[in-house]
């Protein structure tokens, strides 16, 4: 049991370590990655709570928040200067790609929040 | 194909303006090489377009068969009032008394698209008719579905692939035999969807791109708005995933696409109120939800396992989170299906999984002709060449395999096994298989021509950079076996009879089984001259012209929509067979004894009775034919109504000896009255069925509660009146 806790605190500190070697630029994606998904957690709680009607407020809400954290989540991919598949895309085609389908994203979810 | 030509070319005197002097009037090879293939192009659009209207010059410029005629009156009903009304339209002509919801059970991509290109029509002061753009519309989009194959075979091979994509499905009769001018029905337009929807995604995996991901999100939105297949999208691309990243040949790329694909592409799909929130609740779609959930773990393992360096301690982060990840998703399924929150597969697709459930369960469904298995004529006559050439490009893919390949071979190889369970499904397989043969055919052309170019002399290899070509290794080793060249030269020409072939029996198949109206019959006379049945449309113009606006008409579910469309008159039930019971209703008075059915009758509100019969002519899909579907749908609902009533010793008859209920019920009375008097072919006593080959067993026939409104000129429509009921005294 101790040994699994001391491997815990491990991973945790290896993981902490690790992490703060990464840029700010990529940091400031992952921030507005878990606030996206927290929203979400905070959504489907309060839906356990008061009941899903109506159901397409509920998911238009929920995959909002899904689908703006993933879609962050694929621009940190383009822009991350560790990844050679994606060298010769300049940083701002992939923002611009990010914001075009956020736009899209977010023109369905106000035509289904009906 | 993939041929050019390295002559000196004859002085061309085209396009001036991008020469600056009138000595190089010659065009490089590039640019020769691209006239030939946007001249090959342009000819396939106009081939795809044109071999598909031969009904529309043999007989006249209408809608084909069944189903069109509904689409073709919502689309009537959307350019004259507008996309708000046709949205929200509840229609009470139709299953009388429940009127139906069409504006939330249809799939409007077809419609708004014929409606869209009429309004650009109008716009432009071509004052078409909307008829004539719904009969055109699926011609139209086979032509561009030969520019999306192009592009498609472009991506998984080289632009010679493209080309023979291309040519093969203009005239593939898989294709054709649902997308002729005429038949205004969702496939038309939707394997257009398909084929753009994989392209774009297949696309968004090549390059990784954002913005090629969300095309595809609008293309999978394309479909779903245009067809109920959209389901097999849905569960491939999931798959191809799943293959992917259990063969380790997942990369950042794949995730882009297919997250912003799956999260923009199912909301969008959500929007159209036939599909509603089915994404998240139907079993069929639980594979692309699961996966989606899979890539997110799986990358972020992935992340993790390259920030922290350390195997020891990544191995440890991976057993807890595979622990806690593998339970919250076991848990989720099973209490999602437990409880019925996730619906389990509908009959329709279950019925693809298990071929024998419909037969037992769902009679509406294994009655259908369309939804048999497949035999294997009609792969040979839907395919031809297509069916060897298809092994050979899996070899092709597999030589050379990468993710666009991967992606193809999967498509072709599902797409084959659910066209094996169902004739229908022959049409998703089409464009699978050409794309796959393409692969071979330009393959092989390839290294014949190479090889017939080859100069047995230089050993430098005389400048022809093909990948992976033994043979042109072989030429420049100066190793060469004899008679290489003429038998490359042989070869060449049988693969080109071959093609040769192919395009003379996919014209003879279009034009001789595949260009019929269905609505309008022909035969051959005694004189040799053609005959022409025109009865169907007789007799709905006669519903039109002389009966009461209000006329409630019952007859078996296939004649529903035509009835509502050409003779603007309300139905019982009709082809959308949404309600079992309704229909089993109208089956049980068909095979009811007169006077129980007019109890029915009349508590349908039901005014005229249509049968349709083909005992005079010779017209096999006639209601005596449909009969015993009738008793089993009525059976199904109404245990009173028992099939071996009807049969002797297992066997339908109608003649002397059939049953006795067969004898007498109204189906039987309504097709044979008065017919015992006629005589339907020389030296056949009168009476005669030209369909069964027996004369009638009830000759003398009395109808208490019906009179006799209208008989079709060739005896195949035949209306009834119901007669109200009697004074009490």
């Amino acid at each position: 049991m101790a040994k699994g806790t001391n491997d815990a605190k491990l991973l945790i500190q290896s993981l902490r370590k690790a992490y703060a070697a990464t840029p700010t630029s990529l940091k400031i994606i992952d921030l507005y990655v878990v606030y996206a998904v927290a929203t979400a957690l905070i959504q489907v709680a309060y839906m356990a709570m008061v009941g899903s009607f109506p159901f397409n407020s509920f998911l238009s809400g929920v995959l909002s928040c899904v689908g703006t954290a993933v879609l962050a989540v694929c621009l940190r991919i383009q822009v991350n200067k560790d990844n050679k598949e994606f060298k010769d895309l300049p940083p701002e085609r992939a923002f611009a790609d990010f914001v075009l389908c956020n736009l899209v994203l977010h023109l369905v979810i106000m035509n289904f929040l009906g | 194909m993939g041929a050019t030509s390295v002559a000196s070319p004859a002085p061309l005197n085209s396009a001036p303006s991008s020469f600056p002097s009138l000595k190089a009037l010659k065009f490089t090879t590039k640019q020769q090489e691209l006239l030939i293939r946007v001249s090959a192009l342009a000819l396939i659009y106009v081939l795809a377009f044109v071999v598909r209207l031969f009904s529309v010059l043999r007989y006249e410029s209408m809608i084909h068969e069944f189903d069109p005629y509904f689409n073709y009156r919502t689309t009537l009903f959307l350019t004259k009032n507008g996309f708000s009304e046709f949205w929200n339209w509840f229609d009470s002509e139709s299953w009388y008394p429940l009127g139906r919801i069409i504006g939330g059970t249809l799939y409007p991509g077809l419609m708004v698209t014929a409606a869209l290109i009429h309004r650009i029509l109008h716009f432009f002061s071509f004052a078409v008719h909307i008829r004539e753009v719904c009969v055109l519309t699926a011609p139209f989009f086979a032509s561009n579905t030969t520019l999306v194959a192009y592009f498609f075979g472009k991506e998984i091979w080289d632009s010679g692939a493209g080309l023979v994509a291309a040519a093969l499905i203009a005239i593939c009769p898989g294709y054709i035999s649902r997308s002729v001018a005429g038949s205004y029905d969702n496939e038309g337009v939707a394997i257009f969807a398909l084929l753009l929807t994989f392209y774009l995604f297949v696309k968004a995996v090549n390059t990784g791109s954002l913005a090629w991901s969300l095309a595809s999100a609008f293309g999978y939105f394309y479909m779903v708005s245009a067809w109920g297949g959209y389901v097999f999208i849905i569960n491939l691309v999931p798959l191809y995933v799943l293959v992917l990243l259990v063969t380790g040949r997942y990369s950042m790329r794949l995730y882009v696409a297919y997250n912003c694909m799956y999260v923009v592409g199912m909301l969008l799909a959500m929007q159209i109120r036939f599909v509603g929130f089915q994404h998240v609740q139907s079993g069929e779609h639980m594979a692309a939800m699961g996966v989606f959930f899979l890539l997110q773990v799986f990358y972020f393992l992935d992340w993790v396992k390259y920030i922290l360096n350390d195997i020891k301690l990544f191995h440890s982060f991976l057993r807890i989170t595979l622990t806690c990840a593998i339970t919250v998703g076991v848990l989720a399924l099973s209490i999602g299906t437990a409880s019925g929150y996730i619906s389990p597969w509908t009959g329709r697709f279950y019925s693809l999984l298990d071929p024998t459930y419909a037969k037992d369960h769902i009679p509406i469904i294994a009655s259908v002709s369309e939804h048999q298995p497949t035999a294997w004529s009609s792969f040979m006559f839907d395919f031809h060449i297509l069916l060897f050439l298809f092994p050979a490009g899996l070899y092709f893919c597999f030589k050379r395999l990468s993710d666009a390949t991967i992606f193809v071979v999967m498509y072709g190889l599902t797409s084959m096994y659910f066209a094996g369970v169902m004739v229908r499904l022959i049409l998703v397989a089409a464009p699978a298989m050409c794309l796959v043969s393409s692969i071979a055919v330009s393959a092989t052309v390839k290294n014949l021509s190479s090889l017939v170019r080859a100069k047995s002399k230089s050993p430098q290899g005389s400048g022809k950079p093909l990948s992976g070509s033994k043979a042109a290794a072989k030429a420049s080793a100066d190793q060469s076996l004899p008679f290489q060249k003429n038998g490359a030269i042989a070869l060449l020409l049988g693969a080109l009879y071959l093609l040769c072939r192919y395009a003379i029996h996919c014209t003879w198949v279009t034009s001789e089984a595949y260009s019929s109206p269905s609505i309008v019959l022909a035969a051959r006379g005694h004189g040799g001259g053609r005959v022409i049945f025109d009865d169907y449309r007789e007799a709905y113009y006669w519903l039109r012209q002389n009966t009461p606006p209000d006329a409630k008409v019952m007859s078996w579910w296939d004649y529903g929509y035509q009835i509502t469309a050409m003779g603007n008159r309300t139905v019982i039930v009709d082809n959308n067979t949404w309600n079992n019971t309704h229909i089993a209703t109208v089956g049980r008075a068909m095979s009811s004894y007169e006077h129980e059915a007019y109890e029915i009758m009349l508590s349908l509100d039901v005014n005229y009775v249509l049968v349709v019969f083909g005992g005079v002519t010779g017209y096999s899909s006639d209601d005596i034919n449909k009969f015993l579907w009738m008793v089993r749908i009525g059976g199904g609902v109404f245990p009173v109504i028992k099939e071996p009533d009807y049969l002797v010793n297992g066997e339908f008859r109608v003649d002397k000896g059939a049953a006795p209920k067969m004898l007498n019920c109204l189906m039987y009375k309504l097709c044979y009255y008065r017919f015992g008097e006629m005589t339907t072919e020389y030296g056949k006593p009168p009476g005669y069925d030209r369909v069964r080959g027996v004369e009638i067993g009830n000759k003398d026939i009395k109808l208490e509660y019906l009179e006799e409104a209208f008989t079709t000129s060739n005896w195949i429509v035949r209306i009834y009146k119901v007669k109200p009921p009697k004074n009490r005294w």
